[in-house]
């Protein structure tokens, strides 16, 4: 399939950074109401922000979680990773094709960017989905510090892996750990590619990904990869972890897309994560890129997406 | 055990009131923790999840009967069968309508494709449709009107019961321990019988199995 382009907005920072108005969730929703498209939720500034993108509370966001290093379970996560994933110290090593490499302390790694809130969508590959107000930095800040070379074309992500603080529960997944993911380097680039660090404006509990996670709202969730502690810059486009444990099933791509279906499960619609209703949830239609097509559809232009799913 | 039951009837009748109280147990604790607000973040898959296993459950613990009615030697144990094979059935039921009402809304287009299309609802669906004679046939009276061909007609029990373990199988994302499980019980529960065939006929008093 070829896919229509449309013309990439340009955000200025001053129109995606919003108000910290996470004091609580009604007060919240009040003030993204005025402000729209501020939150970044829309494609652009033309969609209003509809019931559907409700920020889901933080309760939903926290205990809701896949990180498979901490089980398997939804539930997993939240039980198991706040006392033992140690976030402090913490360091993330920049290397591969840059002039810059360097071995950072997250502070250090942090300070230089400015943070701001951005209120994305995430819609998980397993069809739910939530909208998550996260705190963070443009991963661009990052690339442009480390410098890359003209023969860098990806950014290779890696999650901590430390069979100490990620015990028992991780050999049954039969998973090649650390986790890893990436990106093309453009799409790396892309200002809506965010560095997280908080989430409602407070620091990221662990079992969302602490200290360091990644947030790429165009792309099934797996892609935005937690607990970061690598970055590395590559001329090939590396290795990643469900594409390379499932080939048939997960692409290096994964952008969401209801034409593309999982071979296990449709994506033309999802579960939007709402525990106000009696059976947690309700059906909403998938939308391209996740609703982000403005921002991101430039870049996949010519590119056959069933193929590259 | 004991040496001599008092009332071998009695034993049995406890042993239903408790399959009776286990097989009711999970849908009433999952209503329950639905309105209490207890099943988690996405209670839909909790509820699907949990009606999955249970269903499985009491799949193998049906096969089980004529394995542990070999190997120990107790024939009335098969009185038990029918009620275990029944709730299996009634899981099934509540887990695919769990799937088809409550997580895709009645949506028809959605669920025919996924059964078409998805190989691990294909076998789940199959396997739930392959039950559907033998709960109906698990009755007296079909089982007087089908008389050796009702033998036949209920070995269809392995076919589901393989198939509900392929679905479970293919379903899980990475970590296949339980589907494991499943398949290895299943595996023995079948190896105790074929091993039990091979032996002469007519050991054992009472109804075949």
């Amino acid at each position: 399939m070829i896919i229509k382009v449309t013309k990439n907005s340009d955000i200025p920072s001053s129109e995606i950074t919003s108000e910290s108005v996470y004091i609580n969730r009604r007060k919240f929703l009040g003030a993204s109401a005025g402000i729209g498209a501020a939150t970044f939720l829309g494609a652009g500034k033309a969609q209003a922000a509809t019931q559907d993108d409700e920020p889901n509370t933080w309760e939903e966001i926290t205990s809701y979680n896949n990180f498979y290093e901490f089980g398997t379970g939804k539930d997993d996560p939240s039980k198991y990773a706040p006392s033992r994933l140690v976030t402090d110290p913490w360091t993330v090593k920049v290397d591969g094709l840059c002039n810059n490499p360097a071995d950072y302390h997250l502070e250090d790694f942090i300070k230089p960017s400015t943070i701001e809130d951005r209120t994305y969508r995430l819609r998980c590959v397993e069809a739910w989905s939530m909208v998550v107000p996260w705190r963070g930095f443009p991963l661009m800040d990052v690339i442009n510090r480390a410098d890359p070379t003209a023969a860098a074309k990806y950014v290779a992500f890696e999650t901590l892996w430390d069979p100490v603080q990620m015990p028992e529960r991780s050999w049954r997944p039969r998973i090649d750990w650390p986790y890893r993911e990436g990106l093309r380097l453009d799409e790396a680039r892309n200002p809506l590619s965010l560095l997280v660090t908080g989430l409602y404006g407070k620091d990221l509990p662990a079992q969302n990904g602490a200290p360091l996670r990644l947030a790429v709202p165009w792309k099934y969730g797996f892609k935005s990869i937690k607990s970061i502690v690598r970055i590395t810059f590559t001329e090939d486009q590396p290795p990643t972890t469900w594409a390379t444990q499932t080939p048939r099933e997960y692409g290096f791509y994964s952008n969401v897309n209801p034409d593309v279906d999982h071979p296990r499960w449709s994506q033309k619609t999802e579960k939007r994560i709402d525990s106000s209703r009696l059976f947690g949830s309700r059906r909403i239609d998938t939308q391209f890129l996740n609703g982000y097509a403005d921002e991101v559809a430039h870049l996949y232009e010519g590119m056959d997406l069933r193929k590259n799913f | 055990m004991e040496a001599k039951p008092a009332n071998p009837k009695r034993r049995i009748l406890l042993a239903k009131a408790a399959i009776w109280l286990i097989g009711l147990a999970p849908p009433v604790w999952l209503t329950t923790a639905l309105f209490r607000r207890t099943l988690g973040i996405n209670p839909v898959e909790t509820i699907i999840l949990v009606e999955g296993r249970w269903t499985l459950v009491f799949l193998l613990a049906t096969l089980a009967v004529t394995p542990i009615r070999r190997l120990t030697g107790w024939n009335r144990i098969v009185q038990l069968r029918r009620l275990l094979g029944l709730f299996a059935f009634f899981h099934a039921c509540v887990h695919f309508l769990s799937y088809v009402g409550i997580d895709h809304l009645f949506a028809l287009s959605i669920i025919v494709e996924d059964v078409l299309e998805r190989r691990y609802i294909t076998a789940g669906f199959t396997a739930l449709v392959l039950l559907v004679p033998l709960a109906v046939t698990s009755t007296k009276g079909w089982i007087r009107r089908l008389g050796k061909r009702w033998q036949r007609l209920h070995r269809l029990s392995y076919v589901a019961a393989s198939l509900g373990v392929l679905h479970f199988y293919w379903k899980v994302k990475a970590d296949t321990f339980w589907p494991l499980v499943a398949a290895v019980t299943l595996a023995g529960l079948f190896a105790v019988r074929l091993a039990y065939r091979r032996t002469p006929r007519g050991r054992f008093s009472g109804r075949t199995g």
